[in-house]
């Protein structure tokens, strides 16, 4: 029996490198003689490597470093190619998808080609990432669960970069590359769009996005909670339930009358996770290509609580 | 020894302290006032420390003196009064002692006046100051619904500065940049954002739509709205160069639930909505027409004369000197409108006196109002 470790793994096994299986001829080999790091053993697996890339895996990491070029360049280029602003500004500085006027086509390279560029490539990236993901997953002959939230990730992306901007006609409507202008989008988006509050969708995935945090808050404390009985080895628990198992689910059960078991809680996590951006995404879709004013959109089906009239002098003055 | 843990830890101190420090952040106390129905969270918050600056900075000078309005008029004593020449003697010696401590404090007369000839035109900045003076008439009896009864003075943007310190202008730099830099970085004139940096030139020169949301809930097949999420973006520029230049939020005329919605914005929108179309009107009819008059060192970058913005007149304040006015010593030179003739500002040659109204172009502002524009022409 370990300690109680609530912060860092305190006992870290040392030796020989787990090499994995034997994988199939027509798969490239492991990259990388494995190491062993005390300190991030401290947070997760103390052996580094060997990683597998891959044809795929090496297609994506240089798509995604092309986008990434792309990005940085154009910031840079933004401010002069001074070094020195380029680092002040970086959480300032964008690249902008091209104006309406351009519709579907593709414009001139400093007016959005940059940005239809790095958005080709780092979709490109993402998808072969997910394919990987995928063939990883069969390799070890796990379920593709992993793949499945991560491609409920990919949607939101698509649906905001490419899905949704097709709709609407152009590629004015996508979001720009940028810390600080992704950003500003975001909420320029629900001030253009009437306010996204009244979104029955935005609505759902922040049930979802909350809920997640409050299942993995309730899951991670009772995995911690009967640690010192063992119950980090959640595997283990699931076909032979042992007293950590016990303990958790009576714990649930007389504080709620309802608990999950060391299985469904997981599935739990999974679904809420999975359907925050799958909500997130169907909302977005919606934005301005069936519903133009989520305020009024809520108006008229009764979800905006009515104010009294504050303000009765006040009249648009362009109205008069 | 890991060298690069000491390392990694004085970054992430520097950083932290950083970012404290160097964010000019509203430190605690910070005075919210509820101005909204309950339940909105419309509160205007203000920073104490940072009001009590703003209070000592924006204190109003007093008159030099109280002045005679009776005895003969400038225009009859003096050569070349184009604009105050219905003022008395003593009136129009009194505006002059406080427009120089109110512009140039320090080069006194001289910054405007040929000290040998005080009725010379040679001097370039005795002509902006005229065309000057006729704006400022003109917001004081043309613009009450923006500016009241309190008006504005010279000294309302000025403040003892020979330009004053908060303008905008049509900002291309740095060059190469893509040709539509709307994220080129630190947005100086629109808040310090990221967003639109000339956002100012659509709405306080050109008349682009402000307006961007939808009246109908569901998309309008026959009257669809042109307005993007791009262009809310300019919109809202725009809104944080007023929101920074008065010191006031977003609900300070908003209720934020529905922006566009005027039975829930409190009555400063009104008057906000008044300032815009003076802005707009005071750049296009007083600044763009003066851009030939003005020397290199007093130009944007592009060519361009310097332009107002809201934080001109307001720095940093709602009501720009706490509302506190500075009229009743000057009703005669500045709250009554005086000729309102433009000279041919295209023809200005320096040193040459040119008359009010003689050959006056129909339209002043024959000049293109954006420069960029006029440089693509070429």
């Amino acid at each position: 029996m370990t300690q109680y470790q609530n912060i860092l793994t305190i006992v870290q096994i040392s030796g020989p490198a787990e090499e994995g299986m034997p994988l199939p001829k027509d798969d490239s080999p492991r990259t990388g003689t494995p190491v062993m790091s005390r300190l991030l053993g401290w947070i997760g697996n103390a052996q580094i490597g060997p990683i597998y890339l891959g044809y795929l895996g090496t297609l994506s990491l240089v798509f995604g470093l092309i986008a990434f070029e792309i990005i940085g360049l154009n910031m840079w280029a933004s401010v002069g190619w001074d070094p020195i602003q380029f680092v002040r500004q970086l959480f300032w500085l964008g690249l902008e998808p091209p104006p309406a006027e351009y519709g579907l086509s593709m414009p001139p390279l400093n007016d959005g080609g940059w940005w239809l560029i790095a958005g080709f490539f780092l979709t490109a990236s993402i998808l072969l990432w997910w394919v990987r993901v995928y063939r990883r997953a069969r390799q070890l002959e796990m379920g593709t669960h992993v793949a499945w939230a991560f491609a409920a990730a990919i949607w939101l992306f698509l649906v905001l970069g490419f899905i949704r901007p097709i709709l609407m006609g152009n590629f004015s409507e996508a979001v720009p590359f940028g810390i600080f202008p992704h950003l500003d989008w975001t909420a320029a988006f629900s001030i253009r769009y009437g306010n996204l509050y009244y979104n029955p969708f935005h609505c759902l995935s922040i049930v979802f996005l909350y809920g997640s945090v409050l299942l993995f808050a309730m899951h991670g404390a009772t995995i911690l909670a009967v640690g010192k009985y063992g119950g980090e080895r959640e595997l283990e628990q699931i076909t032979d339930r042992g007293t950590a198992s016990e303990r958790a689910a009576l714990f649930w059960r007389w504080t709620m009358g309802f608990n999950a078991t060391m299985e469904s809680v997981h599935r739990w996590a999974w679904w809420f996770a999975i359907l925050t951006p799958l909500t997130g995404g169907i909302g977005i879709l919606l934005t301005g290509t069936v519903v133009d004013n989520w305020y009024l959109w809520g108006i008229e089906h009764g979800i905006v609580a009515p104010l009294p009239d504050i303000y009765p002098d006040v009249v648009d003055p362009a109205a008069q | 020894m890991q060298l690069w843990i000491p390392f990694a830890a004085s970054a992430g101190t520097l950083l932290a302290i950083a970012s404290f420090v160097g964010a000019d952040w509203d430190a605690p106390p910070v005075e919210s006032i509820q101005i909204g129905y309950r339940g909105t969270g419309m509160y205007l918050e203000k920073d104490i420390e940072k009001e009590e600056a703003l209070r000592a900075a924006n204190q109003v000078p007093e008159a030099p003196w109280e002045a005679d309005p009776e005895g003969d008029r400038a225009g009859e004593i003096y050569e070349n009064v184009q604009v105050l020449g219905d003022l008395s003697d003593d009136q129009f010696n009194q505006f002059m002692a406080a427009i120089t401590e109110w512009i140039s404090p320090e080069e006194g007369c001289e910054y405007c006046h040929n000290a040998e000839n005080f009725a010379s035109d040679e001097v370039y900045t005795k002509v902006v100051s005229r065309r000057m003076i006729q704006m400022n008439q003109a917001i004081n009896v043309e613009w009450g619904d923006h500016v009241g009864d309190v008006g504005v003075t010279c000294y309302t943007c000025h403040r003892g500065q020979h330009i004053p310190v908060n303008y905008w202008y049509d900002d291309q730099e740095p060059k190469p940049a893509s040709a539509m830099s709307r994220h080129g970085g630190v947005g100086q004139f629109v808040g310090n954002t990221s967003m639109p940096q000339n956002a100012l030139m659509d709405y306080l020169l050109e008349d682009k739509s402000i307006r961007v949301h939808s009246l109908t809930a569901l998309p309008d097949p026959d009257n669809p709205n042109p307005a993007g999420t791009k262009e809310t973006e300019s919109t809202w520029a725009f809104m944080m160069h007023m929101s920074e230049g008065l010191g006031v939020n977003c609900v300070t005329c908003h209720n934020t639930r529905a922006f566009n919605d005027w039975d829930q914005s409190p009555p400063q929108r009104v008057t906000a909505w008044h300032g815009i179309n003076m802005t707009r009107a005071l750049n296009v009819d007083y600044m763009v027409g003066l851009t030939p008059v003005f020397p290199e060192n007093r130009l944007g970058p592009e060519g361009d004369v310097f332009k107002i913005g809201c934080s001109t007149c307001h720095n940093g304040v709602q009501k720009p000197l706490y509302g506190v006015s500075m009229l009743q010593d000057y009703v005669d030179a500045l709250d009554k409108q005086g000729p309102t003739d433009v000279p041919d500002f295209s023809t200005y040659v320096p040193g040459e006196t040119q008359v009010l109204g003689a050959e006056a172009p129909a339209n002043s502002s024959a000049l293109p109002l954006r420069t960029t524009v006029a440089d693509a022409a070429k």
